[in-house]
C-alpha cells in the first residue's frame, strides 16, 4: 500500500480558524491511536485570532531520519516519513530538535518519538487524512492538484523552504500567491520572516483585516 | 569493481576479529573441542555467521556521524567527573525498568508490553541455555560415588551438582521447553495485534515484522516436537524433528544481523542517551534567538549543529550584525512552526504588491479595543 501518487497534502494557514477539529480528528488516526500529532499554535491570542495547524511537511530529504543516531526513521518510496520505528527510537530527541518544521514531539513516558504519518492507515489507501477529512476551511486539504487549482485559483502550491542556506523541498505543499512581481514565487524563505523583536510576535495574515 | 570504504574495512575487520575471538572461546570453554557435541556443528558455524554480521553491521551503525558522536558523548556523561557517583546510584534502577521490566512498552500499551517481555524472556532464557551448551562452556557428569547426582561443569571446572530426579533437575533439563512456552504466548499476543491493528496492518512489513515472529515460533514448536516424540511417543519422527528444529534455528541465527532482532543490539543504546540526557539538563541551556526561552541544553545544540554539518546540511543563517543568531538551530521548535505562517503571510504581502513587513497583515486587536473605548474615538464613531 502506497499513497496515490495524483493526491497531495496542501497546507494555508491563513485559512485555519483555530477551530481544534484537526486536533481532534488526529486522534483518531489508527497508526497513533489517541495522541494527537498535530501543533495548533496561537500566534499571539492577545492581539491576534491567528493560528496555524502545523503538520509533518515529508521533506524529500529528512533531516529528523538523516540526524537520528538510531536510524528509527524512515521515508517510504512514496514519500512518506514514518513515525520513528518503535523498537529503534531511543527518545534521543535529535529528530525533534533538528525538524526545521518543528514537527516531531516526544513522548517521554513511551520513550519514543511520534509525528504525523499523514494518517498512513487512511492516505496509502487514497483516503483523506483525518485532520483534511474535519478542517472546515480547508486549511488542511488533501486532493487532487486540479481540485486545489479549481478552488484556489489566486493560489500555488510551493514546495520549496529556504532555511538560511538550506533549501528544503517537501511532499507537503503550502498554499502562496501564484504570482509575485510577475513571476511564481519559487520557494518560501521562512528564515527571512523570522521576527528580530522577538515578544511581538502577533500578526493575523490579513484575516481580520479583510484583506483575504 | 569499486574501492572498499574505510568504514567498510574496518567494519569488516571487527566482524573477524569478534568471530576469531568466540571461536577461540570455544576452543578454550569446551577444552579443546573435548565436551564439543559434533552434532551439534551446525549450530555452532550459523553463530559464527551471526557474530560476524552483526558486529560488522554494528560497526557500520556505529560510524553514522549522529552515531558516532551520541555513542561517544554518552560514554562521557557516564565517566564524567562530577557526575559518575550519580550515574551509579541511577543506573540499576535504569536497567532494571527498562531491560527486564520493559516499562516503557507498559506505558505504551498493556499488550504490546506482554508480547515483547514474553518473547525477550523466552529468548533470553533460550539463548543462556543454547549457546553454553553448543559451545561445550557448559555440560553435565556424572560424579563416580552417585550415579543419582549430575554436577555442572562450566568451562570446564566442576561446579555445584543436583539430583537427576530432582525439581531442580526437571526445570533444568526443560528449560527450553519454559523458554519455548513464553515465545510462543508472546508470539500469539503480538501476532494478534498484526492480524487486527489496522495501524500496524498499514505500516507492517513481511520481512520486517511477521517473519521474526514466524522465525520465532518455528523454533519454538519444533523443539517442543522433539521435547514429545522422546517423552511420549518413543522418538517418533526424532530424526526429521531435529533436522526441521536445526533448520529453523539455524535460519533465526544467519537472520539476526539483518532484520528486526537487530535491535536487540541496537537498543542498549537507550541508556546512554538518558545519561547524556540527564547531563544536559544539569548544564547550560540553550535559549530560542526568536523568543529568547530555554527549549534545549547547549551542548545538544551545539552537537547537533556539528552533526548536521557532516551530514551536509547548511542551516547557517547570515546575521545582520555580530548579536544575531548565526544558524538556524538556535530558534526554538514553536518559533520554526509560527515562522512559516510568518513567512507564508510575507509571500502574500509581496504578492499584493505591498512592502513586505516582519509581521504582516498585522491586526492588532488589543489595541483597537482599547482605542475603540477610549472618549476620542468614540466621538469619531458617531
Amino acid at each position: 500500500m502506497s499513497v496515490p501518487g495524483h493526491l497531495n497534502f496542501y497546507i494555508d494557514p491563513a485559512r485555519c480558524i483555530g477551530c481544534q477539529a484537526c486536533v481532534q480528528a488526529c486522534t483518531e488516526c489508527d497508526t497513533h491511536k489517541g495522541i494527537s500529532m498535530i501543533h495548533l499554535e496561537t500566534i499571539d491570542r492577545a492581539h491576534s485570532t491567528q493560528t496555524i495547524p502545523v503538520v509533518c511537511m515529508h521533506c524529500d530529504s529528512p533531516t529528523c531520519a538523516e540526524v537520528c543516531p538510531a536510524d528509527a526513521i524512515k521515508r517510504t518510496p512514496d514519500g512518506v516519513v514514518q513515525s520513528a520505528r518503535k523498537p529503534r527510537c531511543i527518545a534521543c530527541n535529535n529528530c525533534v530538535l533538528a525538524c526545521p518544521f518543528g514537527v516531531p514531539k516526544m513522548k517521554v513516558e513511551f520513550e519514543l518519538m511520534m509525528k504525523c504519518d499523514m494518517c498512513y492507515d487512511r492516505s496509502s489507501v487514497g483516503l483523506k487524512p483525518m485532520c483534511a477529512s474535519v478542517c472546515p476551511s480547508q486549511a488542511l486539504f488533501f486532493g487532487t492538484r486540479e481540485e486545489i487549482e479549481a478552488a484556489r485559483p489566486q493560489s500555488a502550491p510551493i514546495d520549496r523552504f529556504q532555511f538560511g542556506n538550506q533549501t528544503i523541498t517537501t511532499k507537503v505543499k503550502m498554499m502562496g500567491p501564484r504570482s509575485v512581481a510577475g513571476a511564481r514565487p519559487e520557494h518560501l524563505d521562512v528564515t527571512a520572516a523570522l521576527d528580530p523583536n522577538p515578544p511581538g510576535r502577533s500578526i493575523s495574515l490579513g484575516v481580520l483585516n479583510g484583506s483575504r | 569493481m569499486p574501492a572498499l570504504s574505510r568504514e567498510t574495512v574496518r567494519a569488516g575487520a571487527r566482524g573477524v576479529a569478534a568471530t576469531l575471538l568466540v571461536a577461540a572461546l570455544i576452543a578454550i570453554g569446551s577444552r579443546n573441542l573435548a565436551h564439543f557435541d559434533a552434532a551439534l556443528v551446525g549450530y555452532t558455524f550459523a553463530t559464527l555467521f551471526a557474530v560476524f554480521g552483526i558486529t560488522y553491521r554494528y560497526s557500520m551503525w556505529l560510524q553514522r556521524p549522529p552515531t558516532a558522536l551520541y555513542w561517544r558523548r554518552g560514554w562521557q556523561a557516564f565517566f564524567s567527573r562530577d557526575r559518575l557517583l550519580i550515574n551509579l546510584a541511577a543506573w540499576p534502577k535504569r536497567f532494571v525498568g527498562v531491560f527486564a521490566l520493559n516499562n516503557f512498552i507498559f506505558r505504551r500499551s498493556r499488550s504490546r508490553w506482554a508480547a515483547h517481555w514474553f518473547i525477550m524472556w523466552g529468548c533470553l532464557l533460550a539463548a543462556a541455555i543454547t549457546f553454553p551448551l553448543v559451545f561445550g562452556w557448559i555440560h553435565f557428569q556424572t560424579p563416580a560415588d552417585d550415579f543419582e547426582r549430575y554436577r555442572v561443569y562450566v568451562f570446564g571446572f566442576p561446579t555445584s551438582s543436583f539430583r537427576i530426579e530432582s525439581m531442580v533437575g526437571g526445570l533444568i533439563f526443560h528449560g527450553l521447553v519454559w523458554a519455548s512456552f513464553l515465545v510462543i504466548a508472546g508470539v500469539m499476543i503480538a501476532m494478534r495485534r498484526r492480524m487486527r491493528d489496522r495501524g500496524a496492518e498499514a505500516v507492517q512489513q513481511f520481512g520486517e515484522d511477521f517473519l521474526p515472529l514466524i522465525l520465532l515460533f518455528a523454533v519454538s514448536i519444533t523443539g517442543l516436537m522433539l521435547t514429545a516424540s522422546y517423552t511420549w511417543m518413543k522418538g517418533y519422527a526424532y530424526d526429521f524433528l531435529a533436522i526441521v528444529h536445526a533448520a529453523c534455528v539455524i535460519f533465526t541465527l544467519l537472520w539476526l544481523p539483518f532484520g528486526k532482532f537487530f535491535h536487540v543490539f541496537q537498543r542498549p543504546a537507550q541508556l546512554g542517551v538518558s545519561f547524556y540526557k540527564d547531563a544536559g539538563r544539569a548544564g547550560e541551556q540553550t535559549v530560542c534567538g526568536n523568543c529568547a526561552q530555554p527549549f534545549a541544553s547547549k551542548v545538544h545544540v551545539e552537537d547537533l549543529i556539528r552533526v548536521e554539518r557532516e551530514l551536509g546540511y547548511s542551516y547557517e543563517m547570515q546575521g545582520v550584525d555580530e548579536d544575531a543568531v548565526n544558524h538556524y538551530q538556535y530558534i526554538c521548535p514553536r518559533c520554526r512552526r509560527l515562522s512559516m505562517a510568518l513567512a507564508q503571510g510575507r509571500l502574500w504581502q509581496a504578492g499584493r504588491g505591498r512592502e513586505a513587513t516582519n509581521r504582516p497583515g498585522i491586526v492588532d486587536v488589543a489595541a483597537m479595543m482599547e482605542a475603540a473605548s477610549a472618549p476620542a474615538t468614540t466621538t469619531e464613531l458617531t
